[in-house]
Parts: C-alpha cells; structure tokens; sequence
C-alpha cells in the first residue's frame, strides 16, 4: 500500500519534472545528432556532424573561453570580499544594519534591472565612469564597446551583483565559530592576521565549497546582462556560452546546433555535479 | 546591539570600522544614483548639486511609454501561481520521500536533484518546443510551467518533513486522522519556517527571472516587468537615461520595498535555504 500513496503523491511532481527537466535532456542528446532542416531539405541524422562544426567554429572556443576568464574573475574576487564584507559586519559596531543592508540590497535586485543601471555608468562620454574619469584629466572611453574592457566591465558588475549574497553564508558561519577559540588565540598572543589564516579560514572551507559550487554555476546560467549591455558584442567578446545558445536558437533558428551546444553546457554541469557529490558532500556536515 | 563603546576601541579597529562604511557606501551608492537619476530631470543626471528640482516626470514618462503596470499584474500573477503550485506539488512529494519508503524512491529521490544542476533556463531550447506543441507559448502559465516543480523545494520541505518527531504522527493516526490529514495537520503546520524560506526564495527569485520568460512570452498581456524592462532599457531604443531610471526603480519597487520591511526574514530564508 505504501508503495501506492508514495508514487500517487509523487506523480504530479514527477510529471512535471520528466517533461520539462528529463525529456529535454534526452531531447537535446537526440537533436545534437541532426543536422539543421529546411522546408526543402528535412532533417536528417548526421551523427557527430554538429560536434565537428562546433570544435571549428572560432565562436564556440571564444564564448567558452569568455566563460572561463568570467568566472575566473568574478568568483575569486566576490568570494574574497564577501569574507571581508562577513568579517566587517560580524561584530558590535554603529550602523551595523545599515552597512549590511548595503552589501546585501544588490542581491535583491534583477540583473536586468542591474545591467540597466551600470549600462549608464559604462556608456562614453555621457556615462558616470567617463565623467569622474574626465575630472581626471583622462579621456573617454567605450568600455563596453572596446573588447579588451567589455568582459572586465562585466566581471566587476557581476561582483558587485554577487558578493553580498556569498556574504549571508560565510556570516553564519562565522556566526558558529565558537568565541573561545578567538580569545585562545588572543592569549596565545597570536595576530588577527594569523588567527584569521590559520583557524577563521580553515573553519570556513565547507562554506567556500558551497559557494564556489553555486558560483561556477552562476557563472554558466546568468546571462540576462548581456541582452542589456552588449548582446555579446563587440565581435563576440562579451558571450557567454548560454547567450551564444540563446543565438542560435532563437536568432539564428538552427535548434539543433544549440541543441549541441546545450549538450556541452550539460556536460559541465555533469562534472560540477560530480565534484560536488564526490568532494563537497563528503566534508559539509551541517546536520 | 550593544552601544558602541568607542573608548575601549583600538585605532586599527576604528579604522576597520570605518573601511567597513566607505565599502558599504560604495555598495549602495549605484541604486542611491539610479534613485538621483529618476528623481531628478535628465540635465543633472551627471550634475550633482544639492538643491536640484525634484520631479516625478521620468515615472510618468516611463509609464506613458511602456505598460509597466500591466507588467507588474504580469509578474504578481506569475509569482503567485508558480508559488501556489510549487508548494503544493513540492508537499506532496515531499511527503512522499520524507514518510514513505516506497519501491524505487531512492533512484526517483535522485532523479528530482538532477533538476538542481540542470535549471530549466539550460534547456530553453526543448522547452520551448514542448510548449509550442502544448499551445501554452506565450501565456503566462507557460512561464511557470517548467518552474512548477522544484526540487530545490521538495528537497527542503522533505528535510523539513523528516525531522518531524514520529510520535506525532502516531498520536494523529489514533485521533483517527488519515494520510491526507496527517499531512494537513501535523507535517505542513511545524514545517512553517521551511514554507517562509521557500516561499521567499521563490518569489525573489521569479521575480527577478528573465531568460525563460524573454523567450516564452511575445506580449503586452504576458510579459513580466524584467522582459519588459529589458525591451525598455535596449541601447537602441534611444530613451532617455532617466527615464529608463525610472523604469528601473518602478520595476524592483515592489520587492525592493519588500525586502527593506522584512530584511531579517529575507536574510534568514535566503542563509536557511543555501545551508540545507
């Protein structure tokens, strides 16, 4: 009988998963072996036909590589000044909600309605950034029209975007490193610097992993800026490979192109997901 | 909070304090220039003085230009609906992982995850297509369908449900209260803070979403505020920089506002959520 009333609660549930999450995994897999159809010429099986046109197509290498230098430049930064962000309000002093409050309000907010408002900041001449600049003495400059600032651009909006919300994680943890071991350390006539690198760092690691988990996969799923900001552009140095789908899909219509490369954003989330089972789940223990 | 006893404070600790304001002024300061650029007519955007006139004019702009309030019922139908259902879907099945040791339940547990890594926006492509064979492209239970079910919320609420003393259950069956009411009674009402996390998660999180509602939607009578603004806010369309401002500001309003009234439980539910 329990057999029964488990699957009959489940069923809604899994209905809807299978359809929108399972399906369209298998669905992608089966597409990326099809080549692109027309009204003259109907779709056909091709094999690794897609693969091969994708390991030659310059713009697949460079949304990856995109990828890899937007994370590696978003997450080490936010991470290190959400510590910093954690350890600032982590203790008695004036305006202690109000600064909180600072780091954590961009959390909150639609990256969409982010990108609109750094698009202001960045824009030539007229923008924020060009005006202080100006003040300075330095010329204008398109930050996002110059492909070798329009990813830094974009990583530093994104930091800005993320680190407050890594900031709640590393404040419960430190929330549950017992004072004691601070006033040991003091006794021992350790530094902070020391204390901090040695006992506060260590204690959270667990809280790194998450956060570095949820980040690389940030870095793979969030690309609503980009519609805003510059479409990829210029010449492709600001795409993301999602975007670069989203492209091919919805602009270029050849589904089954982004079907394969759909298939290679799923292949690394596969692996992100074996890293977190086989790394991440064996030292976080919360409960 | 104990008061700030500056006395006893050494002068690194002050100057920390202090580097802890400027970050924290840094921080807000780009909403608190979106909030001087809509306020304000579009000659003193860059032009910082004190006593520049203050003006609704941008929002009423902004409104004549694009249906931001159309968006907004939009976006709270959205929110609504998908929350309604995902909670109750995410009960149910929960409820089933949590109290019945059914056949196959360990391989289907593992199955619901799969949903964690693999987020619907990765798979906008077949999803779209499913939708189009449905007939449910561009309306708004079109949007939330492939949101429906959540494992991140079957997972939380399974946690929720397991931790639940068993004696409970036990004493509601001899009252004479079946599955359904067992569930009702004992396992929803204790998972409450589990519900408050959720529910919050959930709504700043569809609120905010873009992608799959951008590539869904085509309509005045679909369209969320952030696809809206999105439209809005595109470089070509040449709007004025306070307007779009406004625009801004009108479209997180309501949760903004939200979130600045009920900080802690924001705080709370996004830290309980990410630590489960």
């Amino acid at each position: 009988m329990r057999h029964v009333h488990g699957w009959l609660l489940l069923t809604p549930a899994a209905i809807l998963l299978v359809s929108f999450t399972h399906y369209p995994t298998i669905a992608t897999v089966i597409n990326s072996f099809f080549s692109k159809g027309n009204s003259v010429r109907p779709s056909r099986f091709i094999g690794l036909g897609n693969y091969e046109a994708m390991t030659q197509d310059p713009i697949f290498w460079k949304v990856l590589f995109n990828n890899m230098w937007f994370a590696l430049g978003t997450i080490p930064t936010s991470i290190g000044l959400a510590i910093i962000m954690a350890l600032a309000v982590n203790r008695a002093m004036p305006g202690r909600s109000f600064v909180r409050m600072a780091y954590f309000t961009p959390t909150i907010l639609p990256m969409i309605a982010v990108a609109n408002i750094w698009l202001f900041f960045y824009s030539p001449d007229i923008g924020l950034i060009d005006q202080i600049t100006g003040w300075f003495g330095f010329s204008s400059h398109n930050w996002l029209g110059d492909p070798d600032t329009v990813l830094s651009s974009i990583i530093v909006m994104t930091v800005w975007k993320e680190a407050g919300f890594f900031m709640i994680f590393y404040l419960a943890a430190l929330q549950h490193i017992p004072p004691e071991l601070g006033e040991a350390a003091k006794l021992e006539g350790a530094s902070r610097w020391y204390y901090f690198r040695r006992v506060v760092f260590p204690l959270l690691m667990p809280t790194t992993l998450f956060v570095l988990i949820n980040a690389v996969l940030n870095s793979f799923k969030l690309v609503d800026h980009l519609f805003v900001l510059t479409k990829g552009g210029p010449d492709n140095a600001s795409n993301l490979l999602l975007y670069y789908i989203f492209e091919n899909a919805f602009s270029y219509f050849d589904t089954n192109y982004a079907a394969t490369l759909t298939v290679v954003l799923l292949g690394l989330l596969a692996v992100m997901a074996l890293v977190q089972f086989f790394v991440l789940d064996r030292r976080i223990h919360y409960r | 909070m104990s008061k700030p006893q500056m006395k006893s404070r050494s002068y690194t600790e002050i100057l920390e304090i202090i580097g802890a304001w400027v970050l924290a002024v840094l921080w807000i300061s780009p909403l608190l220039y979106a909030f001087w650029a809509a306020f304000h007519p579009s000659e003193y955007s860059t032009n910082f003085e004190l006593l520049a006139p203050l003006t609704l004019d941008n929002f009423r702009e902004a409104l004549s230009q694009a249906p931001f309030l159309r968006y907004g019922i939009n976006t709270f139908l959205l929110v609504t609906m998908l929350l309604a259902a995902q909670l109750v879907v995410g009960t149910l099945a929960a409820y089933a992982f949590a109290r019945f040791r059914f056949f196959g339940s360990n391989v289907a547990f593992g199955l619901v995850l799969v949903q964690l890594m693999i987020t619907p926006e990765i798979l906008i492509v077949e999803n779209y297509s499913t939708l189009a064979k449905l007939g449910f492209v561009d309306t708004i239970t079109g949007i939330g369908l492939p949101y429906m079910a959540s494992a991140f919320g079957i997972f939380l609420l399974r946690q929720a449900f397991k931790s639940t003393p068993k004696d409970l259950e036990d004493a509601a069956r001899l009252e004479g209260c079946g599955l359904f009411g067992i569930l009702m009674r004992v396992y929803v009402p204790l998972a409450r803070p589990t519900y408050l996390a959720f529910g919050l998660v959930s709504i700043s999180h569809h609120w905010n979403n873009f992608l799959w509602p951008l590539v869904i939607t085509n309509s005045v009578e679909t369209r969320p505020l952030t696809v809206g603004l999105g439209i809005f806010g595109a470089p070509e369309s040449g709007v004025d920089w306070s307007i779009v401002s406004a625009a801004t500001l009108l479209s997180v309003a309501p949760l903004l506002i939200a979130f600045l009234l009920f900080q802690r439980q924001f705080v709370q539910s996004f830290m309980y959520a990410g630590i489960k």
